[in-house]
């Protein structure tokens, strides 16, 4: 990969994409760089607005490499938005972000830039892409602990991350900090961007956002013995394991959602130990490569990650049902609270993915 | 830059020229004296101002007769958007203000308009016409219409229309709009409506004073003909009373506040008389230019469209339509890809119109003429101007069948 390479940057307008591009065109790439706009409803800023397609087309100048914006709005709302909003009317808790990349920025975009005659797609998010013994490229933890995006990035095939640069993943945050104040750059000191990226806070969050697409449905709680414990607003914003928000504090004795039933409008409501579980089904699974998934069949041992910056699970034991590997299910060494259906879980070999799915609903 | 040999030594093909062009160095040398010496405001009270004020006077009245108006018709603005937003805003603003009338009145235009006049309407509730798959406005649409206001503000129901605003030429698309034949049916149908037409896409292609007879407003933007960008102007018949939207030192006979571009001005007018003079020979050269570039596309790219043609006894008859925009919509490509393939084989082209950030968005005016979604994300508009040369056709015509190629081998 040390070659002269036609590069297409994804930059958000952030600082981890300016730094990536700059990094690239130093090791001698010739780089183009690209703003996605997906989102042409109100945000907060996060990756879609006009002013980051600013920031990241000024960075751009400075950096003296070209800039496009690629308009991918209709794809991200059937691949992402809407998936989103069908996701919650049954009860589940989606991660757009990990849809986002799935489709968007390692399908459309790499499926583009191949056509456009570039041989790789970077993007800044932190993580690195490492060769296993046998040379199989992984996507590995990230140098900075704290900002690791390895886990949202567990759908990428061997065949996509040969055409995939993750520039920044040898660096912490504050080292890409470090290099975008150098470079003089105008995102050296923007703040990370935080949650759902076409969710405006200030047009009222989630719960707006979703009710203006979906009815949303009041919901009775009820303990395990089936006896009401009280209402909830909205059934369809319950996340199983969710404490705060169910009105039920106060009797020194915490409960949490359990399950939700959204035809039903029921949210089961119990103790902390009550949600603990001995393992996990996942649905959608996708290897990294057909060597991945016989070594986990060959009872290789892998930890899982279940949230985005969560720790490592150890795993005693990984099932895979069928042939193609799309359905797993893991064995917690130690009984772990439920994953609220909808969410992924990431199957690691120590800092490099294997793969990764979506929780099926119990 | 714009000439057939770029900075490289490499063929360029500069066609986007409905997007902006070069300016004319006649203009440039024109308007130079008045960026350095004979910099004063005109405004002013001194000598010295008065030099700048003769300056725009003088250019007025220039520009008036190329306008076929008055010199106290032309209001300078500072391009066509400001031009189109004067007249929607400040034709209804005015009927709001006549004695015993208290409503600003009904504007309308057609739904291909570009958005500096679209977007005015739609923010003042207006109506948008249909537009026929051929680029035309629907005139049956329009004098339904009207009879229907009219006969609703007569039985005191309504405020009736008080602007009608049509383009006279599309800036995607190209296609000629009959503002005489809208104007008699605002004059029948809605006596007290006032008849705006968009030029800013007109002034190389068609002769203005000739739209100006039948329009009561009209607005111009000179970088479309070779001045400058930042400036234009809104002509206003004595039929037409526009109340000022920008306030302050009441220049343009209160009708548009702020200093004067006295070197854009200039610049305007030296443009305006160039384009004029030019204008039959260049509608034949660059007429010509574009036949050869459509027709060529046409023989040599598989599954591709010209937009909106109108077929007479088998043969595409582009006489009612810009000579120099060509509009094809491309099966089975994405104009994004597309404009950046040839940008690279040293193309210059455009799509649809772009929005702020830079991003393409979907034509309004392909969704009006009935352009199919998925055909329409394939389009491509090529403009030319008065510096496009035959070697630059012959370019584009080389360079594009092959992007076309290798975006349909990864269908994107």
């Amino acid at each position: 990969m040390s070659d002269r390479m036609q590069v297409l940057v994804a930059m958000s307008g952030g600082v981890d994409s300016s730094v990536a591009a700059a990094m690239l065109r130093d090791e001698g790439h010739e780089v183009v760089g690209v703003t996605l706009k997906l989102w042409g409803g109100e945000s907060d800023s996060g990756c879609c607005s006009v002013s980051d397609v600013d920031d990241a087309r000024r960075v751009a100048q400075q950096l003296d490499i070209e800039h496009l914006v690629f308009n991918f709005g209709d794809d991200f709302m059937a691949d992402v938005v809407g998936p989103y909003v069908a996701d919650h009317a049954a009860g589940l808790t989606p991660n757009p972000c990990i849809e986002c990349n799935r489709h968007l920025k390692f399908d459309r975009l790499l499926v583009r830039a191949e056509a456009l005659g570039f041989d790789a797609v970077a993007t800044g998010h932190h993580a690195r892409i490492t060769p296993t013994s046998s040379g199989a490229p992984r996507v590995t933890r990230g140098v900075d602990p704290a900002k690791d995006q390895s886990y949202v990035l567990h759908m990428l095939t061997a065949a996509q991350l040969a055409r995939v640069l993750l520039p920044i993943g040898g660096l912490t945050k504050a080292e890409v900090r470090v290099r975008a104040e150098q470079l003089s750059l105008r995102t050296a000191g923007k703040p990370d961007s935080q949650d759902v990226c076409f969710i405006s806070h200030a047009g009222g969050g989630r719960s707006r956002f979703l009710g203006d697409r979906i009815e949303l449905r009041p919901g009775r709680l009820v303990s395990l013995a089936g006896d009401e414990v009280g209402t909830v607003e909205s059934v369809q914003l319950v996340t199983i394991g969710q404490r705060r928000g169910l009105g039920l504090a106060g009797d020194g004795s915490p409960r949490y959602a359990l399950d939700v039933d959204v035809a039903a409008g029921t949210v089961t409501v119990g103790h902390a130990d009550e949600l603990l579980v001995d393992g996990e089904s996942i649905g959608a699974f996708t290897w990294v490569d057909a060597n991945a998934l016989e070594q986990v069949r060959a009872g290789g041992s892998v930890t899982a990650q279940v949230s985005a910056h969560g720790e490592p699970l150890e795993v005693t034991a990984v099932q895979v049902s069928d042939h193609e590997g799309s359905t797993v299910s893991v064995q917690w060494a130690e009984r772990q609270r439920r994953i609220a259906p909808g969410q992924s879980i990431v199957l690691f070999d120590g800092e490099q993915v294997l793969g990764g799915g979506i929780v099926f609903r119990r | 830059m714009c000439t057939a040999t770029g900075t490289l030594g490499k063929v360029s093909a500069y066609l986007d020229h409905a997007a902006t062009g070069p300016m004319r160095p006649e203009a440039v040398e024109a308007m130079m004296p008045f960026l350095t010496d004979r910099f004063a405001n005109p405004s002013g009270a001194h000598r010295w101002a008065r030099d700048a004020r003769r300056a725009i006077d003088e250019a007025r009245d220039e520009l008036a007769e190329l306008l076929g108006a008055d010199p106290g018709d032309v209001i300078y603005t500072s391009g066509g958007t400001e031009a189109d937003n004067l007249a929607v805003f400040g034709a209804t603003r005015a009927a709001a203000r006549e004695p015993g009338r208290g409503q600003p009145g009904i504007a309308v235009c057609s739904a291909f308009e570009h958005h500096a006049v679209l977007d005015p309407v739609e923010h003042l509730g207006g109506r948008l016409i249909g537009v026929d798959h051929l680029g035309r406005i629907d005139l049956d649409e329009l004098a339904d219409e009207l009879r229907a206001e009219t006969q609703r503000a007569n039985a005191g129901e309504g405020p009736g229309v008080r602007l009608v605003s049509v383009m006279t030429i599309n800036n995607e698309i190209g296609t000629l709009q009959p503002i005489d034949r809208i104007a008699k049916l605002v004059r029948r149908h809605a006596p007290e409506a006032l008849v705006h037409t968009d030029a800013v896409q007109a002034f190389c292609w068609t002769d203005i004073a000739h739209i100006t007879r039948n329009a009561d407003l009209l607005s111009i933007s000179a970088h479309k003909f070779g001045g400058p960008k930042g400036v234009g102007a809104l002509v206003a018949r004595p039929t037409a009373t526009v109340h000022a939207v920008q306030l302050g030192g009441g220049q343009e006979r209160d009708r548009r506040s702020g200093t004067q571009n006295v070197a854009g001005i200039v610049a305007m007018t030296t443009a305006a008389r160039l384009a004029a003079a030019e204008r039959e020979a260049n509608i034949e050269r660059l007429g010509a230019l574009r036949d050869r570039l459509l027709d060529g596309l046409l023989a040599t790219v598989p599954d591709i469209f010209e937009t909106a043609a109108v077929y007479v006894d088998g043969v595409s008859d582009r006489t009612q339509r810009a000579a120099g925009i060509a509009h094809v919509c491309i099966a089975g490509v994405e104009s994004e890809a597309l404009l950046f393939l040839l940008e690279r084989a040293e193309v210059f082209a455009s799509a649809a119109s772009s929005c702020a950030s830079g991003a393409m968005e979907p034509s309004h005016v392909l969704a009006a003429i009935g352009v199919e979604p998925e055909l329409a994300k394939g389009s491509l508009r090529l403009s030319l101007g008065w510096s496009t040369t035959t070697a630059e056709i012959d370019h584009a015509l080389a360079a594009i069948p092959g992007a076309v190629a290798q975006l349909r081998r990864f269908n994107v």
